[in-house]
């Protein structure tokens, strides 16, 4: 029997002391661990069904049955968070973009504002920012005589832009400062502006680097959609729930969330392994 | 391209340059120049006189502050005390980048690290100045940088990118580049230190081409032989300070200061 004096180092992180060297090792190393665990969420969705079909009650529909009965429907909300995820990308991406820019601003009160901003909407919780979004924005505005309804998707979408644009602003202002300042005094010596310089000349050299971690919360986004799910949007986990409650069978939770799991791995391990990939190919120049 | 000139229709040029005559001749003028980065002082002091048409070398030993005046003389670096001017450009009253424009599109420089983009291609960048800064069309100045490229000798280089080129080579573009500005002044910034022997022949030749033909040039360099070989006027500096100037011949054939004798005795 173990003494209190013994090391549990089962209970240790993998990475505890075994900081690996940077190398491409590594990377095929991170990628295998990731496609392992889609094989494992792919056995667990396996098992869970077999699991589910010997507890079932009702034989005449079996778990597989259901859940291609569902999927349709399932698609329809997964679609959904894809497009959430795609504008709210956009947005972040764009606003970002400026903010980032506003980080490095030439006037104090511009740099200090951006500073707050990003700050503040790096280091809140997403779905705190979610639910602001939600009470504050109105259901609908009124613009010179028209109703524009404001759905909640909508809302949901700008709220998770938000973080992205500050996580993005970040991106940008790191790449644009990581190019050399010799670039910069090469164009201010042809007489560019420094819009100019920023737009023509400094900023097509960021892409690059900007490029890997961009696509990298664009993933973290993507995961991050299922959130709206609790501020009311019908998106896939909320579809998920009624289709659960629908079929009134608690054997099919870990099923079909399984199921949910596998899509959305599906669906960001790709940009993942491109991400990783892209890395390692702008490192190598 | 009277739209492309806001300084034209703000009126705001008007308070950097001067209407006297005596600016236009000589072209580059600078007055007692003093400048410190931090508590070191760099330059204590600086007068010079420069005609259109001269080629003007400033040897002396490193941390003289030879690049630092060139750089004062665009703008790059401002200045704490004295005044500069450049044809009309009083360069010492413009407080920021945005009004040192016009100046920049008469005064071009050139980097000792070439300093070209790396992400558009030898045609490329020579172009972009005159199209976006001077708004010249673009087939006009294509024209006008395929001409450059061949007398720079890299007409076969205009897809290349900067990275595929050798380091003699990426300076010779960087000297076509400058050059599509038509600058009236262009600014030679220690341009052959980073190149091997071989290489820095052909940038040399190039350079001593646009001398012969006329155009102003200040050329910081360690090259001795080069500056007596081009130069109308050799100004040795040492500590931030003019020790001496004059004709090439004065300057390496017959020393006045102790100083001046010293150093060309050690690098000669």
């Amino acid at each position: 029997m173990k003494t209190a004096g013994d090391k549990m180092d089962v209970m240790l992180p993998l990475s505890i002391g075994t900081k690996q060297a940077w190398s491409k090792d590594r990377y095929s190393a991170g990628s295998q661990v990731t496609f392992k665990v889609g094989i494992c969420l792919l056995a667990l969705l396996v098992t869970s069904i077999a699991f589910a079909q010997v507890q079932a009650r009702d034989l005449n529909e079996s778990v597989l049955d259901i859940l291609i009965k569902w999927t349709p429907l399932m698609a329809k909300g997964f679609s959904f968070n894809l497009l959430i995820s795609a504008l709210a990308m956009l947005i972040g991406t764009v606003a970002g973009l400026f903010l980032g820019f506003a980080r490095i601003s030439l006037m104090a009160p511009v740099r200090g504002t951006s500073w707050i901003m990003v700050q503040f909407f790096r280091n809140s919780p997403w779905l705190v920012l979610l639910f602001l979004v939600m009470f504050l924005m109105p259901f609908e505005f009124h613009f010179a005589g028209y109703t524009i309804p404001f759905p909640d998707w909508i809302k949901a979408t700008l709220g998770l832009a938000l973080p992205i644009m500050a996580n993005f602003a970040e991106i940008v202002r790191g790449a644009v400062q990581s190019i050399s300042t010799t670039q910069w005094e090469a164009a201010r010596s042809l007489a560019f502006t420094r819009r100019q310089i920023l737009w023509q000349i400094i900023l097509p050299q960021c892409v690059k680097r900007m490029l890997p971690p961009w696509m990298n919360w664009y993933a973290i986004l993507t995961m991050a959609t299922t959130l709206a799910s609790i501020v009311g949007v019908s998106e896939v986990m909320t579809v998920v729930g009624r289709i659960i409650a629908a079929e009134g069978r608690t054997e099919l939770l870990i099923p079909i969330y399984s199921y949910i799991l596998l899509w959305f791995f599906i669906y960001c391990y790709p940009i993942a392994l491109i991400t990783k990939r892209l890395e390692l190919r702008f490192a190598e120049r | 391209m009277i739209f492309f000139e806001p300084f034209l229709l703000t009126g705001k040029r008007s308070e950097y340059v001067m209407t006297t005559t005596h600016s236009l001749n000589p072209l580059i003028q600078i007055n007692d120049v003093h400048k410190a980065f931090g508590s070191v002082g760099v330059l204590h002091g600086v007068s010079m006189m420069i005609n259109a048409g001269e080629a003007v070398c400033i040897i002396g030993p490193s941390g003289s502050g030879k690049s630092t005046l060139l750089r004062c003389i665009n703008g790059l670096t401002p200045i704490d005390k004295g005044e500069i001017f450049v044809g009309p450009h009083a360069v010492h009253l413009m407080p920021s980048d945005k009004e040192m424009i016009p100046l920049r599109k008469d005064v071009s420089i050139v980097f000792q690290q070439y300093n070209l983009f790396p992400h558009k291609t030898t045609l490329e960048n020579i172009m972009m100045a005159p199209v976006h800064v001077l708004g010249q069309s673009k087939d006009e100045v294509e024209m006008r940088a395929r001409e450059l490229l061949k007398k720079v000798r890299l007409t076969d280089k205009e897809k290349s990118y900067p990275g595929e080129l050798s380091g003699g080579q990426q300076q010779r573009v960087a000297i076509a580049r400058a050059l599509a500005m038509q600058p009236q002044v262009m600014l030679f910034d220690e341009v052959t230190a980073a190149l091997d022997p071989e290489t820095r022949k052909e940038v040399l030749l190039t350079i001593r081409q646009l001398v012969e033909e006329g155009l102003t040039s200040i050329l910081v360099t360690h090259e001795m032989a080069f500056a007596r070989e081009i130069s109308d006027k050799v100004y040795f500096t040492e500590h931030g300070l003019i020790v001496e100037y004059g004709s090439p011949q004065q300057i390496f054939d017959d020393p006045q200061k102790k100083r001046t004798r010293e150093f060309l005795e050690q690098v000669l």
